[in-house]
């Protein structure tokens, strides 16, 4: 279930700023700690690798050719975006049932080239009873400032299965990026879904749907945003409560130093007895920028529970003049109360993302 | 000997409004100085003020601390010179755990778990500071705060309200470990050699008077209508407005010059 393939790129010879563009958003190219590996740079495919038994991490075009059924499962969630061409780029993972993949699977979409454009359409089975966790990395090279990403993902989570999918974005200045993404998750089924996006994209524009469509499915689902002046951010969730018991919690933290965020989630109740609760909470950190938090609820029969939350403006004078009282100073302060905001608790977030999500809060914090 | 606190013809206003008016206090190190007064009196400005809260602003007198004039020095800068504020009512941060604040305030690990545990506040260590809260465990969680501080001047804004009374006997005596009238567990020094070598002080806003019941205070004043209407032994002061109220007592106070109906 394992490949290297040979390729006009070099691991060993990739400059060492590009190295820590791609640790920035989750990926060690040791592939130390990790259960699988997918790297991708522009439109090439550069490596699949799989270290676990019952774990399977292929090129998507390689899936095709392997698993004929792989075609019911394209388009299944997405019909419009179904990939005609059978060497469509993109990955295919998959975990066999019942099996646990210890460690996190990690796959990179990266764009190397200035002007690419980059689109993928990635595959994530996680059968019966199985779980899996699966952290995808986007970002851009060092030089690069323009370019395109258009990443399509379907997943589905079978009976029982676990997946937390981290999605970490980190673009050049002038990149636009839309992914879309679907995700089927069925009875008792547990869908943890991270998305981080720190940094500048000229447009980013996402807004997957998640439909727990099994009973006692759940999903749990944290983004984080932060807008430099010049970027537009346009993100949100959307979640279908469509079997009984079902419980969604969708939470955003969106922090603007200059630029413009629209933050969206949406629940709809499709039955009777699920619950769903969102919070949006947006902070401006300099009177410049712009945050829309638009928190959607729809009942689509009575008796279900939904509910939402939503803030957003200035960091609390009261707060920062709290903090002060006991001896740190304005910047400290700022950066505790910023750093708490952020603090939703990601699982198994990689240290040089967290030392990255620190550094950006301290510059944040440092120039309000 | 160098005065902790000295008020000079302090007058403060918010917003436009003026809500202390020529205040005058002097409070020495080792002293311990208690505030009455009705609701809207300024007791919780007078705090802020000393404090450094930008919302308060003077608009006549000074405020020295050790002989300093610290009247247009920023909050933090105060707090670092040792001044400490337990709020009344103080704002939660999301996010933010108590653990990580105090370990800000103090670096030594085993003290803070030894006075989470003294505060009945362990489990509160991991969660985030005042979220959800009640009325007694913010008290407790301010007074934890304060002694990871270690402040030579303590305010304590109302620390009685909300607290039940089997807490009230726990804040009485962490409130006494903080102005040095009790050695705390941790402290090495014996009953004795604390009170000798006091020199902390302490100024405390009490609308209830419980406080009193366990924390020796050695003055007392009247805030009345933004001034400083009497000052006089806290317990008689106390038991006066308990007996008359606010009203008479500051009428006999304008009648005779001075508080005389204790």
């Amino acid at each position: 279930m394992s490949k290297e393939l040979t390729s006009s790129l070099d691991l060993a010879s990739l400059p060492p700023e590009e190295k820590e563009c791609l640790l920035r958003v989750g990926i060690e190219l040791s592939g130390e700690g990790r259960g699988g590996t997918y790297l991708q740079f522009d439109q090439e495919v550069f490596q699949y690798q799989s270290w676990q038994e019952g774990l399977e991490v292929l090129s998507l075009a390689q899936a095709r050719r392997l698993y004929p059924w792989v075609e019911d499962y394209l388009g299944r969630l997405l019909p419009e975006a179904r990939p005609e061409d059978p060497e469509a780029r993109g990955y295919f993972v998959r975990v066999l049932p019942g099996v646990e993949v210890h460690h996190p699977v990690q796959s990179s979409l990266f764009i190397a080239r200035e002007g690419t454009r980059q689109e993928v359409h990635n595959l994530v089975i996680v059968e019966e009873g199985a779980s899996l966790k699966l952290i995808t990395g986007c970002a851009s090279g060092a030089c690069v400032r323009r370019g395109q990403h258009i990443g399509i993902t379907e997943t589905f989570i079978k009976r029982g299965g676990k997946l937390t999918f981290t999605m970490i974005h980190r673009w050049g200045e002038e990149v636009e990026s839309t992914p879309q993404g679907a995700v089927w998750v069925e009875e008792g089924g547990t869908y943890i879904y991270n998305y981080i996006c720190l940094s500048g994209a000229k447009k980013l524009v996402t807004n997957p749907s998640t439909y727990l469509a099994g009973a006692g499915a759940v999903v749990r689902s944290q983004s984080i945003l932060l807008a430099p002046p010049g970027t537009s951010m346009d993100v949100g969730s959307r979640v279908y409560l469509r079997a009984s018991d079902t419980k969604a919690e969708l939470i955003s933290r969106a922090i603007t130093t200059g630029g413009e965020i629209v933050s969206r989630g949406l629940l709809v109740g499709e039955v009777a007895g699920v619950r769903g609760h969102l919070e949006c909470h947006g902070l401006m950190l300099t009177p410049q920028g712009r945050i829309l938090a638009v928190p959607e609820l729809e009942a689509r029969t009575a008796n279900v529970e939904l509910s939402h939350e939503a803030a957003v403006g200035k960091v609390a004078e009261e707060a920062v003049e709290y903090l002060m009282a006991r001896g740190l100073d304005e910047e400290e302060a700022l950066a505790v109360i910023v750093r708490g905001f952020l603090n939703v608790r990601i699982e198994g977030l990689p240290p040089a993302l967290q030392e990255e999500i620190d550094r950006i809060i301290k510059v944040s914090a440092a120039g309000v | 000997m160098q005065p902790l606190l000295v008020l000079e013809d302090l007058s403060v206003a918010v917003g436009e409004r003026l809500v202390l008016r020529d205040i005058n206090l002097v409070i020495n190190p080792g002293e311990t100085h208690v505030l009455f007064g009705p609701n809207g009196s300024g007791k919780t400005t007078l705090l802020g003020t000393i404090m450094g809260f930008s919302r308060y602003r003077v608009v006549k007198g000074r405020i020295l601390f050790r002989g300093e004039d610290i009247t247009s020095l920023p909050v933090d800068q105060r707090a670092v010179k040792g001044i400490g504020l337990a709020f009344q009512r103080p704002p939660s941060l999301r996010g933010v755990l108590l653990r990580d604040l105090v370990r800000r305030l103090k670096q030594d690990g085993v003290a803070l778990e030894r006075m989470a545990e003294e505060l009945k506040l362990s489990e509160f260590l991991d969660r985030e500071v005042n979220y959800g809260f009640s009325g007694g465990e913010l008290k407790r969680s301010e007074l934890l705060q304060l002694l990871a501080q270690n402040p030579s001047l303590v305010m304590l804004d109302e620390p009685e309200s909300g607290v039940d009374v089997e807490n009230m006997a726990l804040i009485g005596k962490v409130v006494n470990y903080l102005l040095e009238k009790e050695p705390a567990p941790w402290d090495p020094r014996s009953l004795r050699e604390v009170r000798r070598s006091r020199t902390k002080g302490g100024l405390i806003i009490t609308h209830t008077g419980y406080i009193l019941n366990y924390v020796e205070a050695d003055v007392g004043h009247v805030l009345f209508q933004g001034k400083l209407c009497c000052s006089g032994n806290p317990r008689e002061l106390f038991s006066c407005i308990q007996k008359v109220g606010y009203t008479e007592c500051i009428r006999c106070m304008n009648l005779n010059g001075g508080c005389f109906c204790v």
